[in-house]
């Protein structure tokens, strides 16, 4: 089992694909789970509060807008801790809504940084054909990751 | 709408949530009864939404945004005010905002105001704004009201001076005005000055409003009638005073710790900023640049008029900055004159980038405040916008005047 970095990260139907194919998928509703149900934290509706964007320095710039920042807050931890990631490319709003175009950029270059993990970099389908095409890359990527802790299959590059 | 029922105040924004200020617009919104919601749109009317609204944002909540706003402007959704907010610094939310507001400005009778937020945007730095949406949304009667009645009382505890003046049959007859140090205080000492100038005692008073900073603390304290923030009681004023109460107006409050522009229609704001970067843009640096001058503030303005703003560089974004640029000019030999005529083109200026932009700007442009007395500002102010600017007579006393005109229309509630 792997963990995967999906992007975008409020996909149902990606982390479901990943799930399925027995890997965790490492998406937003992660993070905010962990927001909401830590304690002591009480603003709605993502239980952000103003220490968010000071966390997200790490990730950004203090020029960059404080959404932004707040933003990275969340994704920031999830790339460092992937050991894959999907990357769909132009998709459309109903497959998974990203809120922000500044931190979108940013995320999926972030995710490109990581040269030591596997990273599948493809657009969303226009058409039934690519649609195919489409779920069947994702479900080689998936079936191609290592198992956890299995030394017999490496790491591979980008693919 | 009657005082206990909530203002729904629609908000359109991207990144308060994630820059954890959203709680801070509930909060203030609950200190003036507003409740804040989000206009519902369905996912197929977003796309459709946005593209014909025409405007290729990047953003997925951005594209909410002008959805929301679409479904305002069609009547899809009902709202009594709409409150956009984006990231401070981000600039396709500063395109999409103002494109917003310009487009609820002129398609709909809401209020709107426009807010850009860093993750330290606090409830109380939201309160006045949110409380001048709620009142122009539920007071619309109070602020149609063209002239005072009876005697009134009006303070305006600011953050620089305190003013009072005393009205009686839509004529000013007495005034008070002193810098401010202890709030109550400084209200008692400018009320005995305005009441001993009319040849009134406290009892003859009908009704007392109060507007400015301290207005809540003033107000319980002299049991004001009408306790109303500054942006609206000061567009009346403006108004009023210059006899500007139907049709269009644009009205330029530079105060001590913040400016005000508000685009008016009928004496009712429509939309409005408040705020200010830094000092470097409000008339706290024009005292001090009076005070670095060795010349009191009221001769500032004469003495820049004097001046050619252009011999002396000075264009900054902050108060530090614009001070070294006051030093070195002055250690480079330029006259009094013309820094303190480069002294009101910076203010000018930098009231004119960044807020300016945020209103539309219809004429006439009436300048309110203690800063309209400063000559060299409006001139420069005027320069800048192309127009004559209006002065009206009492300009400094306008939050008072306000106050002193819309409290009369509790006279008949007593």
């Amino acid at each position: 089992m792997s963990k995967v970095f999906i992007y975008p990260s409020t996909s149902l139907i990606l982390s479901d694909m990943v799930e399925r194919f027995g890997h965790e998928p490492l998406g937003v509703a992660i993070a905010i789970r962990e927001r909401i149900q830590t304690p002591g934290l009480d603003s709605p509706p993502l239980q952000m509060t103003p220490e968010d964007p000071k966390k997200g320095l790490k990730y950004a710039a203090v020029e960059v807008p404080s959404g932004v920042r707040g933003r990275m807050a969340l994704f920031g931890p999830l790339i460092e801790e992937a050991e894959a990631a999907i990357i769909i490319n132009d998709a459309d709003l109903a497959f998974g809504c990203m809120g922000c175009a500044r931190t979108n950029e940013l995320v999926k270059f972030s995710v490109r940084q990581r040269k030591d993990i596997p990273v599948l970099d493809i657009r969303y389908p226009s058409n039934e054909d690519e649609g195919l095409a489409f779920v069947q890359k994702i479900k080689e990527f998936l079936s191609g990751l290592p198992e956890k802790n299995d030394p017999g299959k490496k790491k591979g590059g980008k693919k | 709408m009657t005082e206990h029922q909530p203002v729904r105040v629609a908000q359109l924004s991207c990144g308060p949530e994630h820059s954890g200020v959203q709680k801070e617009i509930y909060d203030a919104a609950a200190m003036v009864n507003a409740e804040m919601f989000f206009p519902d749109v369905a996912l197929a009317d977003i796309k459709k939404a946005y593209e014909e609204f025409g405007l290729e944002a990047k953003s997925a909540d951005l594209k909410l945004a002008i959805a929301r706003a679409k479904a305002l402007v069609d009547g899809a959704v009902d709202a009594d005010a709409v409150f956009i907010a984006t990231c401070f610094r981000c600039s396709e939310a500063a395109i999409v905002r103002n494109e917003l507001r310009r487009y609820i400005h002129s398609n709909s009778t809401l209020p709107v105001v426009s807010y850009s937020f860093t993750e330290r945007t606090t409830s109380g730095t939201l309160l006045t704004r949110m409380e001048a949406l709620t009142t122009i949304a539920r007071r619309r009667a109070l602020l149609a009201r063209e002239k005072q009645v009876g005697i009134t009382l009006g303070i305006d505890s600011g953050s620089s001076t305190t003013k009072a003046v005393v009205m009686k049959d839509n004529e000013i007859i007495g005034t008070g005005w002193t810098p401010t140090t202890g709030v109550v205080e400084s209200a008692e000492s400018v009320v005995k000055s305005a009441l001993e100038e009319a040849g009134l005692n406290i009892s003859d008073i009908e009704a007392i409003g109060t507007t400015g900073y301290g207005r809540y603390l003033i107000g319980d304290k002299f049991k004001a009638d009408l306790i109303q923030e500054e942006l609206t009681v000061n567009s009346k004023g403006a108004v009023y005073l210059a006899d500007k109460q139907h049709g269009e107006a644009t009205v330029i409050d530079i105060g001590g710790m913040d400016n005000k522009a508000i685009s008016v229609q009928d004496g009712i704001p429509g939309t409005f900023t408040m705020g200010g970067i830094c000092a470097g843009a409000s008339g706290r640096f024009l005292e001090m640049t009076a005070k670095r001058l060795g010349i009191n503030i009221t001769e500032l303005g004469p003495l820049a008029m004097k001046g050619l703003s252009k011999n002396v560089p000075m264009n900054s974004y902050c108060i530090v900055f614009g001070t070294q640029s006051l030093v070195n000019a002055l250690a480079e030999g330029h006259s009094k004159e013309d820094v303190a005529a480069a002294a009101c083109r910076s203010v000018a200026e930098q009231v004119f980038e960044q807020q300016l932009q945020e209103v539309d700007i219809k004429e006439p442009v009436i300048m309110v405040g203690g800063t309209s007395l400063i000559e060299g500002l409006v001139n420069e102010m005027g320069r800048l916008l192309q127009t004559e600017i209006v002065v009206p007579p009492y300009s400094q006393y306008i939050g008072s005047v306000g106050s002193a005109l819309l409290s009369s229309g509790f006279i008949g509630e007593k």
